[in-house]
C-alpha cells in the first residue's frame, strides 16, 4: 500500500523546487580540517556560492588576515583566480606563500565598490574561473543575491572580503546578506617557538553565519605554503585528562 | 657658401604618398577615423578609443615614440576640436600637448594667428590691422571681421573654438575587411543599434573566416544625418571571430553612441586582423584544461580600460616595492615565483609610514612602538632582515640598508617595520624606524 504524500510534504517539495535546492549538483571544497568541516553542510565550503570574510579587530580596516584565508580558499581551487580590488595593497609574495601562484592570479583594478561588484557578477556568470575574490564595504542585500544566483548558475565560487575605511563602518557587518556564509577572522597571538621570535601565525576564526548550519568558532593555525589550515598542535594533541573532562561537561 | 650643403627637391607626391602610409598605420594601431591634415599632418578622431591606450596622454606619448624609433620627429596634441589640435599641435606640443576639451578654446588664445589655418593674405592683412594673435581675433566684433575678411575667417574660428562641427573624412583603405549597412530611414533607438550590429558582426565573421584571419581590433562607425560620425572601437587580446563574443562587446558600448537624429549608415571595419587557425581542442583524453577567461578578460578591459587588468610577476629586485612587476592578463606563464622563505605581509603599505620607537643597537627589535597614534608592547618579534640599496638604479641607495623586523603584539598583531641603517656605519642610514606592513 502506498501512502499518498502529505499536503506538507507536497508543499516542501514545492518550495525546495521554486528556491532551487538541488538545481545544481552542489560540490563542496574541504577546509581538511574535520572539527571544521564537520561545522559545514556537505562536509566542506560550497561551492557554487557567495562566501562573506571579513577581519576582526583591526582586520575590518587592514583586512590582512581576511585576505589570506580568502587566498588560501582560492588556492585550493582549479584554474585561474580574479582578485577585484579598490585598494592596491595587497601584497602579491605574501599570497604567493599561502599558494596563490602568480600564474593563476589576476587582479583587477576597480575605480569604486559598484565596478568591483559588477566584475564580479561578470566573473561568477562565467564561471570559468577557481574562484572569485572581491573587495568590498558595502554590500547590500540585493547586491548579494545577485552574486549569489550566478554563482549558483555556473558553480563557481564567490568570495567577498569586506574591508571598511573606518572602524565605525564595520557595522555595516551586522546588516543581513544572501551569502552562503559569513566568517570573521582576527590575528591571535603566534604559535610559541621554544626560542624568541615569531611561530606560525593563529588565527581566531568565527563562523557567524552559515545556510543549513550552526554557528561556531575555531581557534587555527594560519594558511601554510598550500592553503591549508590547521588545528594548532597543542590543542589537537591535548592530555587524555582534559579531553574526558569535555566529554564530562558536553553529557 | 656652403659647399657641403645638399640640396634636394621636395618630393610632394611622394609626401603625400607617405603620409597615407602613415594615416594606415595610424588607423590600424590608434583611432578608427584617420585623415590627413593638410600636407604635414594627420588628424585622428580618438573618441572611445583612447583607453585602449591608457589615456589620451599615453596614446601622444606612444604615437611620438614609435614614430621616433623609425625617423619620423612627430609633434601630437589632442583636444577638443581638430583646429585647436591642429594649432596646439604645430605651436605648443614638445612634443606632446593634452588639453580637455571645455580648456581646447583658452589654450590657443596666445597662438600666432597662422595656426588658424586661413590662407596668406589674411593673415597678411589680418598683421597689418595688428592682430597677431588667435585671442585677439576672437575678441573682435565678429560682423565687421566677416565683412572685411569674408566667411573664411569666422568659419576657421568657429571650427578652432568648436562652435560649429568640422565632420572628418576617414582614409579608406581597400586591404581593411570592412561591411557597410545604409538605411532607407534612419535609425536612433538603442534595441534597432543593437540588431544591426548583430548583422554586421556575421557578415563580417563570414569574411574573415573566408581569409583564416581573426579581429583584433574592430571599428563600428555610426554615419548620422547630420554628417557626425559616432565610433565604437573594441580591442581583443587575442584574434577572434566569435560572433556572440564580438557582438557582445560591441553591444556593451553602444550607451556611449548618441545617435542625434538618426543613423543613416553603419560601417564595419576590422584594421587589426590577425591570422585564426582552427586549433585543435583537448579530447577529454589528455586531461582537463583550465576554462578559457579571455572572453571575461577582453569584456572587462573594453569597460574599464586594459590597464585595470593585470597579473603580478616577481621582479629581480630584494626591496619590496620593487619586486612586484605587472603582466599582461594573458602573458604567457612564468614558472618563477618570490621566494617563500621569508615572511611578507599580506598588505604592504604604498609607501612606509614613521613609527616611533627605540631599540637596542645594532640588531634588536624595538620593546614597543607607536604607530597612527596607538601605542604597542612587542611581545614576540624576529629580525633583522637586511635588504641592501641597489646602487645600479641610484646613486644615493650605494650604502643605503634596511633592518626589516617582524613585530607581534600582545594582541596577536603583527607588523612589518624596518629601520633605515644596520646601527653600526652611519652612513648606511639615520636610524628612523617605518611601518611597512601588516601580516594576516
Amino acid at each position: 500500500m502506498t501512502i499518498a504524500p502529505s499536503p506538507f510534504e507536497r508543499l516542501r517539495t514545492e518550495i525546495a523546487r521554486i528556491e532551487g535546492v538541488g538545481r545544481t549538483q552542489r560540490q563542496v571544497l574541504p577546509f581538511g580540517v574535520a572539527s571544521l568541516d564537520a561545522r559545514l553542510p556537505g562536509g566542506g565550503l560550497a561551492l557554487g556560492a557567495l562566501h562573506e570574510v571579513a577581519g576582526g579587530g583591526e582586520g575590518v580596516i587592514d583586512g590582512a588576515a581576511s585576505a589570506l584565508f580568502a587566498a588560501g580558499i582560492a588556492a585550493r581551487t582549479r584554474g585561474k583566480v580574479l582578485w577585484c580590488v579598490t585598494r592596491t595593497d595587497l601584497f602579491a609574495p605574501a599570497l604567493n606563500q599561502v599558494g596563490l601562484s602568480p600564474d593563476r592570479l589576476i587582479y583587477f583594478e576597480a575605480g569604486d565598490d559598484k565596478a568591483v561588484l559588477a566584475a564580479c557578477e561578470e566573473a561568477l556568470r562565467h564561471g570559468g574561473f577557481g574562484a572569485v575574490v572581491g573587495e568590498i564595504s558595502r554590500l547590500s542585500m540585493t547586491a548579494s543575491r545577485r552574486l549569489q544566483l550566478c554563482a549558483e548558475d555556473t558553480g563557481a565560487l564567490g568570495i567577498a572580503v569586506r574591508r571598511w575605511r573606518r572602524q565605525a563602518e564595520a557595522a555595516d557587518f551586522g546588516q543581513p546578506t544572501a551569502a552562503n556564509t559569513r566568517w570573521r577572522v582576527s590575528a591571535l597571538p603566534s604559535t610559541p617557538l621554544p626560542d624568541a621570535g615569531v611561530g606560525r601565525p593563529r588565527w581566531f576564526v568565527e563562523l557567524l553565519r552559515c545556510k543549513a548550519g550552526e554557528c561556531a568558532d575555531f581557534e587555527l593555525e594560519a594558511c601554510d605554503e598550500t592553503g591549508r589550515l590547521a588545528l594548532p598542535a597543542d590543542l589537537a594533541d591535548r592530555s587524555s585528562s582534559t579531553a574526558a573532562w569535555e566529554k564530562r561537561a558536553a553529557s | 657658401m656652403c659647399a657641403e650643403l645638399i640640396v634636394a627637391d621636395a618630393d610632394l607626391e611622394g609626401d603625400e604618398e607617405h603620409l597615407d602610409r602613415l594615416a594606415l598605420w595610424a588607423l590600424r594601431r590608434y583611432a578608427p577615423i584617420v585623415a590627413a591634415d593638410g600636407r604635414d599632418g594627420l588628424v585622428l578622431d580618438v573618441t572611445g578609443a583612447a583607453h585602449l591606450h591608457h589615456g589620451e596622454e599615453a596614446l601622444l606619448a606612444d604615437m611620438v615614440e614609435r614614430l621616433a624609433a623609425v625617423g619620423v620627429a612627430a609633434r601630437a596634441a589632442a583636444s577638443g576640436t581638430w583646429g585647436s589640435a591642429h594649432a596646439l599641435a604645430r605651436y605648443v606640443a614638445l612634443p606632446t600637448a593634452a588639453v580637455s576639451s571645455d580648456q581646447s578654446g583658452r589654450a590657443i588664445a596666445h597662438l600666432p594667428t597662422r595656426a588658424l589655418r586661413l590662407p596668406e593674405d589674411t593673415i597678411l592683412a589680418l598683421s597689418k590691422m595688428g592682430l597677431d594673435q588667435v585671442g585677439e581675433i576672437e575678441r573682435q566684433p565678429r560682423a565687421p571681421l566677416a565683412l572685411r575678411f569674408g566667411p573664411e575667417l569666422t568659419r576657421r574660428l568657429d571650427h578652432a573654438y568648436g562652435r560649429t562641427a568640422e565632420p572628418i573624412e576617414p582614409i579608406e583603405a581597400p586591404e581593411i575587411i570592412q561591411v557597410r549597412r545604409a538605411f532607407a530611414e534612419p535609425i536612433s533607438a538603442p534595441e534597432t543599434l543593437a540588431r544591426y550590429t548583430l548583422q554586421l558582426v556575421e557578415a563580417l565573421c563570414r569574411l574573415l573566416d573566408a581569409k583564416s584571419l581573426g579581429a583584433r581590433t574592430l571599428d563600428l562607425r555610426f554615419h548620422r544625418v547630420d554628417n557626425q560620425i559616432e565610433v565604437v572601437r573594441i580591442g581583443v587580446a587575442k584574434p577572434l571571430r566569435d560572433i556572440r563574443r564580438l557582438t557582445r562587446l560591441l553591444c556593451d558600448k553602444l550607451e556611449t553612441v548618441d545617435p542625434g537624429f538618426g543613423v543613416e549608415t553603419m560601417v564595419l571595419t576590422a584594421p587589426f586582423t590577425d591570422l585564426l587557425l582552427p586549433l585543435a581542442t583537448s579530447n577529454g583524453l589528455t586531461g582537463v584544461t583550465d576554462p578559457d577567461v579571455s572572453e571575461l578578460i577582453d569584456m572587462l578591459a573594453n569597460r574599464h580600460g586594459a590597464r585595470r587588468l593585470y597579473r603580478l610577476a616577481p621582479a629581480q629586485s630584494d626591496v619590496p616595492e620593487r619586486s612586484v612587476r605587472k603582466l599582461e592578463p594573458e602573458a604567457p606563464e612564468i614558472a618563477e615565483a618570490w621566494p617563500l622563505r621569508w615572511p611578507r605581509p599580506a598588505r604592504l603599505l604604498s609607501r612606509p609610514e614613521p613609527i616611533e620607537a627605540l631599540s637596542l643597537l645594532p640588531d634588536r627589535p624595538p620593546g614597543s612602538f607607536t604607530w597612527r597614534g596607538v601605542r604597542r608592547r612587542v611581545s614576540r618579534a624576529d629580525g633583522p632582515e637586511r635588504i641592501f640599496g641597489e646602487w645600479w638604479r641610484r646613486d644615493g641607495e650605494l650604502d643605503a640598508v634596511r633592518d626589516y623586523f617582524q613585530l607581534e603584539d600582545e594582541a596577536g598583531s603583527r607588523f612589518w617595520v624596518f629601520r633605515r641603517g644596520d646601527g653600526e656605519q652611519p652612513g648606511t642610514g639615520d636610524l628612523r624606524w617605518f611601518m611597512h606592513g601588516v601580516f594576516g
